[in-house]
């Protein structure tokens, strides 16, 4: 698949993915609760979608259990199919047929199973929602062996990242879109941060910074919905001359500590960031794994940051108390240098 | 074992198949007894009719199985690899899953089992939409049992699959009992009739006679090969062995009553008694054989 240079927001990247992915593949299968035209589907990420390939597209009854497993099906029968949860909390009425079914016809049948499946989903808060579809649930689908969790910031080339998941992974995927995200261009780079130049690889890690030459003074580490938090971050202590490096894995889980550690044993001082609870959260275990890697070679203990463990409330006062900040972020990045 | 003569649906064919799945089983219960067996067996002694008449019925080269927890009898209906199987649920290498899935977890060409009641449904109602759209011209066949309907997942895929005229076709098999509690216990209303609100074609069988479920399989494969959407075969049996083994609470009387009337009593008493002694007698040989192999 071609990268796609076209300038667009990480909505209009997703979009462009689907369409791609659904033109080079036949097999390729769209299934999702409101999907059609002129619908599009809850957020518009399918928009155009069934006009275009409309024997592949399935607007489906509101049972996202069955539609995981229905996905299951078509994958073992040879097709591509890629579900849409309409919110990332209705997860939880899939982890049957995640856990006990999708991950495991790859691996308990003694010889390896394909099960090339997508299912992608809107995560996150900010907008209003209130208790129930506004949350960030995905750290209780990570650790799951055979399943892959992608949730790209919008430093990643979002649309690729999809296309990617959906022509090359034989094994099923949950990939993780934060809505906050969906109106934000793609950033490339401003006039305080440059994004350092990606990888190799599909779902390579990215990493911001607000300085060209040194080191980082610290490390943020985070994915999907609180790039935009850290990167505002860091360009607030570009101002002060506190350098920092923002790192955006993509792949949360299995999570491939590497790039990361790279980055964190020049600052000696990292925190990990999620907007997710706090408490048995996604840094715990980067924040386990750095310590692995680099015991001896840190200043001080990685520092975790998420939204308080409570529910989401609908208020906007009430919600932006309850999600974690672009001012907790400095806050605490200021703790750590003191 | 020679391969039958006879075409498959006949009545000595399925009691070929029968007595297989009986050997197979009785054996697997000695082992578990002698303590050559780790985990849990569910067997389906009793049951074999439903598996021999539904299998007979289908198109092996391209119909898609899914089964469950119970769900030997089904994998030998379908492929007849005794050797396998049993070496699988010994947890050998050589087993036909190599010993990772044991014996809830099969699958061999378009035989797929789990041991997660109910979750298999939406599945199959998957692979049914897969082959729909390969105009593949297969069917896709779920077995599962009565309590296993007490799961939500079944009606989710029941509306998908009569929504979209999928060919799917669920076989229950109903033998009474959701582990150690009675259906009475455990079920709503009349079993056989939760599908058909969804539009969905049922048949209603007695499951401990071959000829019969083969013929209402027969009757029902074709009305879903022919696109008109999925049908559920409601097969009425019971398990004459425990659910696993030696959790048995069930009445005895009511057991002993059930030995009179399972499906290889009531197939012997239409076969020549001869043809029936010498298949019993090449089956047990069979087994033994395999199991002295493996030993």
């Amino acid at each position: 698949m071609t990268p796609d240079t076209t300038p667009s927001t990480y909505l209009q990247s997703l979009n462009r993915g689907l369409h791609a992915a659904m033109a080079a593949d036949e097999a390729v299968h769209f299934a999702g609760e409101d999907v059609l035209d002129p619908y599009g589907g809850a957020f518009k990420v399918s928009a155009g979608l069934s006009t275009r390939f409309p024997d592949r597209v399935h607007t489906t009854p509101i049972s996202e259990g069955a539609i995981t497993g229905l996905a299951s099906g078509m994958a073992l029968r040879g097709l591509k199919p890629v579900v849409e949860i309409m919110f990332g909390d209705f997860l939880t009425l899939t982890f049957d047929q995640i856990l006990n079914h999708a991950v495991k016809f790859g691996a308990m049948y003694g010889t390896e199973v394909p099960v090339p499946m997508v299912i992608r989903t809107p995560m996150g808060g900010r907008r209003g929602y209130g208790p129930t579809h506004s949350q960030s649930i995905e750290k209780h689908f990570c650790g799951i062996p055979g399943l892959k969790v992608i949730s790209p910031s919008h430093v990643h080339a979002a649309g690729d990242l999809l296309g990617a998941a959906i022509a090359s992974e034989t094994q099923p995927v949950l990939f993780i879109e934060y809505k906050s995200l969906y109106p934000l261009p793609l950033f490339t780079g401003s006039e305080l941060l440059n994004v350092a130049p990606a990888p190799t690889g599909s779902y390579a890690t990215r990493i911001v910074r607000n300085f060209e030459t040194g080191e980082p003074d610290a490390v943020l580490i985070g994915y999907g919905g609180v790039a935009p938090l850290m990167l505002e971050v860091a360009e607030r202590l570009a101002e002060e001359e506190i350098n920092v490096s923002v790192v955006l894995p993509a792949v949360i889980s299995p999570l491939d500590i590497a790039p990361i550690a790279q980055e964190v044993a020049c600052a000696r001082r990292a925190l990990v960031v999620e907007e997710g609870v706090a408490g048995f959260d996604w840094g715990a275990e980067v924040a386990a794994r750095l310590h692995e890697t680099l015991f001896g070679k840190l200043d001080r203990p990685v520092r975790r940051l998420a939204s308080k463990p409570q529910i989401i409330p609908t208020s906007k006062d009430g919600e932006a108390g309850t999600l974690i900040s672009a001012d907790d972020i400095e806050a605490a990045v200021y703790e750590e240098l003191a | 074992m020679q391969k039958a003569l006879t075409p498959r649906g006949s009545l000595r064919a399925m009691y070929e198949t029968m007595a297989l799945i009986r050997a197979v089983e009785t054996s697997l219960l000695d082992l578990f007894g002698k303590g050559k067996l780790r985990g849990t067996v569910h067997t389906g002694i009793g049951q074999e009719a439903i598996a021999a008449g539904v299998v007979a019925a289908l198109d092996l080269d391209r119909d898609v199985i899914c089964s469950n927890h119970r769900g030997h009898g089904h994998y030998l209906a379908y492929c007849g690899d005794a050797k396998g199987l049993i070496a699988e649920i010994m947890g050998r290498p050589d087993g036909v899953c190599k010993g990772v899935g044991g014996s809830q977890h099969l699958h061999k060409k378009n035989f797929y089992s789990n041991g997660i009641l109910g979750g298999m449904a939406p599945v199959s109602v998957g692979m049914a939409m897969g082959e729909k759209t390969k105009r593949s011209g297969a069917i896709v066949v779920q077995f599962a049992g009565d309590g296993a309907l007490a799961e939500g997942a079944f009606y989710e895929a029941f509306n998908m699959a009569a929504l979209w005229k999928l060919p799917y076709m669920l076989v229950v098999e109903d033998n009474g009992y959701a582990q150690s509690t009675p259906k009475a216990l455990e079920q709503s209303g009349t079993l056989a009739d939760r599908a058909k609100p969804f539009g969905i074609r049922v048949m209603e069988v007695d499951g401990n006679d071959a000829e019969a479920v083969h013929e209402a399989a027969e009757t029902l494969s074709d009305h879903i090969r022919s696109g008109a959407g999925p049908g559920v075969l409601y097969c009425s049996t019971y398990r004459l062995a425990p659910h696993s083994k030696g959790d048995d609470i069930r009445d005895k009387t009511e057991i002993a009553d059930a030995w009179t009337r399972e499906p290889i009593v009531r197939a012997r008493a239409k076969l020549p008694l001869e043809f029936c002694d010498a298949v019993d007698q090449a089956v047990a040989t069979h087994v033994r054989d395999i199991i002295e192999a493996l030993a």
